[in-house]
């Protein structure tokens, strides 16, 4: 290989160095968009799989297994490309016409409904590893079943899944990556790109690499933090693997 | 839109199975590789040499943090210029797939290994078994047995990933449902079928993974 011409400056070259920022931002956008909503709709599936109503646990089997089971660049070109033509015309019309950056809401909502499959299995997890007595006690010092989780069994399930939590969000991260495939610059893209106008490859995909180390440094200091102060005394993380 | 169009997907039949074998090809060479290379990465992870134990854990953390579509691409683009050949996209799928699935298959291996109680490994020595002996004939085959619902859950996994090859255009199947798909212009029946034919795999092999029980779930 010796003819490659090895030009570490271009990343710091405008406009590289732009697109390596937006990148960035782009990425970090994303996980938080999708993260937000896999928080939310997980807790209410997992909450849902050990609700002791058998049609509700069922809807919510059904979600996690649909989700799981679909390579997620094919849920990203289902809600990208085919969404908009299977909803009724004008609703299809506006997806595509006038909704601003609808890739960008395509790729929000298909990372954030895959990634809620998989926090909804953590908070099951979570759920199902609470001793069950403490539930019982609950409900015979007065609790509704609705006040029992809200009190007894969320705050301790939470508490337990925080480290596979932050693995997830990790999770979603790497994966916003596939949002490259409908038309997001994000990091693995714009590096891509700084290597077809520059034949500068190993820096782009170098800084590409250095982006999402830097990420998962980051957040695994941020998790230490979350961990030691959610820690509950005397327990490890059971039922979670 | 007007009414779906069922036709269009049994007349590419042919060609979208000739994707799915390929798809199948290589997640079988990935699986395979993934769980070789595991296996001693695992045993790498664990050695008690402070640098080999290092080592093994700084390669895993790295293909950890980092997304697959990346390794593909690093792969892809930037293995021929080290050569000065080219290789092909099947070969470096297969490559970037290996490297990054050893990182997964290494964990879980490990904590296969190590549920099972050190003081096994002991009896076996003192029983006049080497530590290899001990390792083989004792450690392995009760962590196999307990592993084996994970492995299989990161091979459907796998399998699912493998459609990411679609951003190197190898013609898997995801590649060749969109490539029917642009062509006939009917891209709401070919992703739809794709995702059922996804589906229908990865359901069933779940269904085979919880059926197989355990304590370990997904």
């Amino acid at each position: 290989m010796g003819a490659y011409q090895w030009k570490w400056a271009v990343l710091v070259t405008q406009p590289y160095l732009g697109w390596l920022l937006q990148g960035l931002a782009a990425t970090l956008l994303l996980a938080l968009a999708a993260w937000i909503i896999a928080l939310a709709l997980g807790s209410l599936i997992g909450v849902a799989r050990t609700l002791p109503w058998r049609p509700v646990r069922f809807v919510a089997t059904a979600y996690v297994e649909l989700f799981r089971n679909v390579p997620l660049l094919v849920q990203m070109f289902l809600w990208f490309f085919v969404l908009p033509e299977v909803v009724p015309e004008a609703a299809g019309r506006w997806l595509k016409r006038e909704l601003p950056y609808p890739e960008y809401f395509s790729a929000i909502a298909c990372l954030g409904m895959y990634t809620a499959s998989r926090v909804g299995e953590q908070v099951r997890a979570g759920i199902n590893s609470v001793p069950p007595g403490l539930a019982a006690v609950a409900r015979a010092s007065g609790l509704s079943l609705f006040q029992g989780y809200r009190y007894v069994q969320l705050p301790i399930a939470y508490r337990i899944i925080v480290p596979t939590l932050t693995s997830e969000f990790l999770g979603v991260v790497k994966n916003t990556s596939i949002a490259l495939t409908i038309g997001i610059m994000e990091i693995t893209a714009s590096s891509r790109q700084i290597e077809s106008y520059t034949f500068q490859g190993y820096e782009a995909f170098a800084a590409a690499t250095g982006m999402y180390l830097a990420i998962s440094i980051v957040l695994l200091f941020v998790t230490r933090k979350i961990e030691s102060r959610t820690r509950i005394p005397g327990w490890i993380a059971r039922g979670t693997t | 839109m007007g009414p779906l169009d069922p036709d269009v997907v049994w007349r590419n039949i042919p060609y979208l199975w000739e994707g799915l074998k390929l798809s199948f090809l290589l997640a079988a060479m990935a699986i395979a590789g993934g769980i070789f290379f595991g296996s001693f990465m695992a045993l790498a992870r664990m050695s008690r040499f402070a640098p080999v134990a290092w080592l093994a854990a700084g390669y895993v953390n790295f293909f950890r943090s980092v997304p697959l579509i990346l390794v593909i691409f690093w792969i892809y683009f930037l293995v021929p210029l080290l050569l000065g050949r080219a290789t092909g996209p099947f070969v470096s799928a297969v490559v970037a797939f290996t490297l990054f699935e050893t990182a997964y298959y290494c964990e879980i291996i490990r904590a296969g290994l190590q549920s099972i109680p050190r003081g096994q490994v002991h009896a076996g020595i003192s029983t006049g078994m080497s530590r290899f002996q001990a390792m083989r004939h004792i450690v392995a085959p009760q962590a196999f047995r307990n592993m084996a619902p994970i492995l299989l859950t990161q091979s459907i996994i796998l399998f699912q990933d493998t459609s990411l090859v679609y951003v190197v255009t190898l013609r898997d199947f995801m590649t060749n449902a969109s490539t029917v798909a642009n062509q006939e212009l009917r891209l709401v029946e070919l992703y739809l079928f794709a995702a059922v034919v996804y589906f229908t795999i990865c359901f069933t092999g779940s269904r085979f993974v919880n059926r197989m029980g355990g304590r370990f779930g997904r």
